[in-house]
């Protein structure tokens, strides 16, 4: 396997770039492995990769059902964050983020994160304050935020919609200038490629039918290339995990699972330089541009429980009109596609990365809308987990209890309803 | 979009509708021990399959209705007043409720 660098690219174009190799093997599964986790999504590569390089353990197998990056790796909107208040979360995030600033290194793969800020519109002075103390208990603990009021944000972004008979008038913006955007497939791609490097299998095609269990343990996973039998599980399948959860016979969870969707128009010229989201009333709507050209778009779930990866047309709607209203001069851009991916939701709209009631069994679940931004903290986190059975502090409340503890983690506060949780 | 046949109006499209959630949750008595809250409030089969789930006629009747739909195609199966005694003071012969 050959490092990525612009030697090599020059030491194969003697020979007409014809000496690459797969980035990843396709092995056939083993019988028997120290760590299997469900579910080859970022979370799923993130884990057997940070197992692999933080914990020294690579007799590991990633099954993934479909193939690699076909779930809600693949159906994002790509946005990197930390700008989180909840005592865990904030920690989490910020960690998230820092492992972002050196993943294409780390990876020895770019993933094209692309730092260039986060603008979230203030359209009232008790929405102003409100954001102020988030971003400054943010700032405690070292995440950047800044507050910009409208001259500043209009010396940034000219053409957002300024009219002071909007609906609802802009009046500045909190904003975090290393939060960003990434290419998604590269980097299930990238930890992919990284993971194998060290040794981990990753089995696609490989479903995963029943979870065979023996004195509070898995000792197997049925699956549809034959039983594979681990030392230690990990579930990391956001969208079905109430599915794996019931094949393991341990009854309900504290999540529903809801669909959202998101949208990309047909490329143009660079237009938007930043993220920029927009919330206030009933609106909620996050956009930015991809290296291509496209907007990149996304707004509420569909309001109803989905498994289907297929959204629906009144959203379309909803979106497009808060595009509209901060955006004007997309009116007439037209939509290239739109896309629907199944979304973990849980009761307090925070995850739950946390031993479960089998003593081999690892959850990482309920992301909500933040898998992607979380997926390298999700791993990192998941993988100490996985490696030395007791959860790091920061996670420490991040468990399938913390509802009978009253020690909920929302950071909305829109109560035990997983729809709101957006 | 989805099609929802309410009893009391109707085929309407579902953004007349507002949803509400799980229709197997059964709320237990005020002075049940805290187990049997913590089950209604936050615990969910979250089935993946053919589901009874409520749903308002928000910006119709307001009636709230029992939907049986299956979560991975979106397929109505049934529709039925969630409160039939209520239903039974709309129907026609009481009110001017039916009108499809």
């Amino acid at each position: 396997m050959k490092a990525y660098s612009a030697w090599n690219v020059f030491l194969n174009g003697l020979s007409g770039q014809k000496g690459w190799t797969r980035a990843w093997r396709d092995p056939e599964p083993r019988a028997e492995y120290d760590v299997v986790i469900v579910g080859a999504g970022l979370h799923g590569l993130a884990s057997a990769y940070y197992l692999a390089k933080n914990h020294g353990i690579t007799n590991i197998a990633v099954l993934e059902k479909g193939w690699l990056g076909g779930g809600n790796g693949g159906r994002n909107t790509t946005i990197v964050r930390s700008n989180y208040m909840m005592p865990g979360n904030r920690e989490f995030y910020e960690h998230s983020l820092k492992l972002w600033e050196e993943l294409s290194h780390d990876l020895n793969y770019n993933v094209m994160f692309s730092q260039r800020a986060h603008v979230t519109l203030l359209h009232s002075p008790a929405a102003r304050d409100g954001a102020a103390r988030r971003y400054n208990t943010m700032r405690l603990t070292g995440s950047d935020g800044e507050l910009w009021d409208l001259p500043t944000l209009k010396r940034h972004i000219p053409h957002l919609n300024y009219d002071a008979d909007a609906r609802f008038p802009i009046i500045g913006a909190t904003v975090q200038p290393r939060a960003g955007t990434a290419r998604h497939d590269a980097v299930a791609w990238g930890y992919a490629r990284a993971a194998d490097q060290r040794g981990v299998d990753i089995i696609q095609n490989c479903e995963v039918t029943g979870v065979d269990r023996c004195d509070g343990q898995v000792s197997g996973l049925q699956t549809n290339r034959g039983v594979i039998r681990a030392k230690k599980v990990g579930f990391a399948v956001a969208g079905n995990t109430s599915r794996l959860w019931r094949m393991a016979e341990l009854g309900k969870l504290p999540i529903e699972s809801h669909k959202l969707q998101a949208f990309v128009s047909e490329p143009l010229k660079p237009l938007l330089d930043q993220v920029v989201v927009f919330g206030v009333g009933g609106a909620h709507f996050y956009i930015s541009q991809s290296d291509k050209g496209g907007m990149v778009f996304g707004g509420d779930l569909d309001w109803y429980k989905s498994y289907a990866q297929r959204g629906n047309l009144p959203l379309v709607q909803d979106v497009a009109e808060c595009a509209t209203s901060i955006l004007p001069c997309l009116g007439r851009v037209r939509l290239l596609r739109h896309w629907s991916g199944v979304m973990d939701m849980s009761m307090d709209g925070s995850p739950f990365l946390c031993k479960t009631p089998l003593n081999n069994l690892y959850l990482n679940a309920g992301w909500n809308y933040g898998g992607f931004k979380a997926s390298p903290a999700s791993g990192w986190y998941f993988a100490d987990l996985i490696a030395n059975d007791r959860p790091d502090p920061v996670i420490a409340n991040h468990t399938l209890e913390r509802f009978a503890q009253g020690v909920n983690i929302d950071e909305r506060g829109a109560g035990p309803d997983p729809k709101l949780h957006g | 979009m989805l099609r929802i046949p309410c009893p009391f109006c109707g085929t309407r499209d579902h953004s007349e509708f507002s949803y509400g959630g799980d229709a197997s949750v059964d709320y237990p008595a005020l002075d049940a021990p805290a187990e049997a809250w913590l089950e209604a409030v936050f615990q969910r089969e979250n089935i993946d399959g053919v589901q009874e789930e409520t749903w308002q006629h928000l910006h119709g009747c307001r009636m709230w209705i029992i939907v049986e739909r299956d979560t991975r195609t979106h397929e109505i199966h049934s529709v039925r007043p969630a409160h039939p005694g209520m239903a039974q003071t709309q129907s026609p012969e009481r009110g001017p409720a039916d009108r499809s």
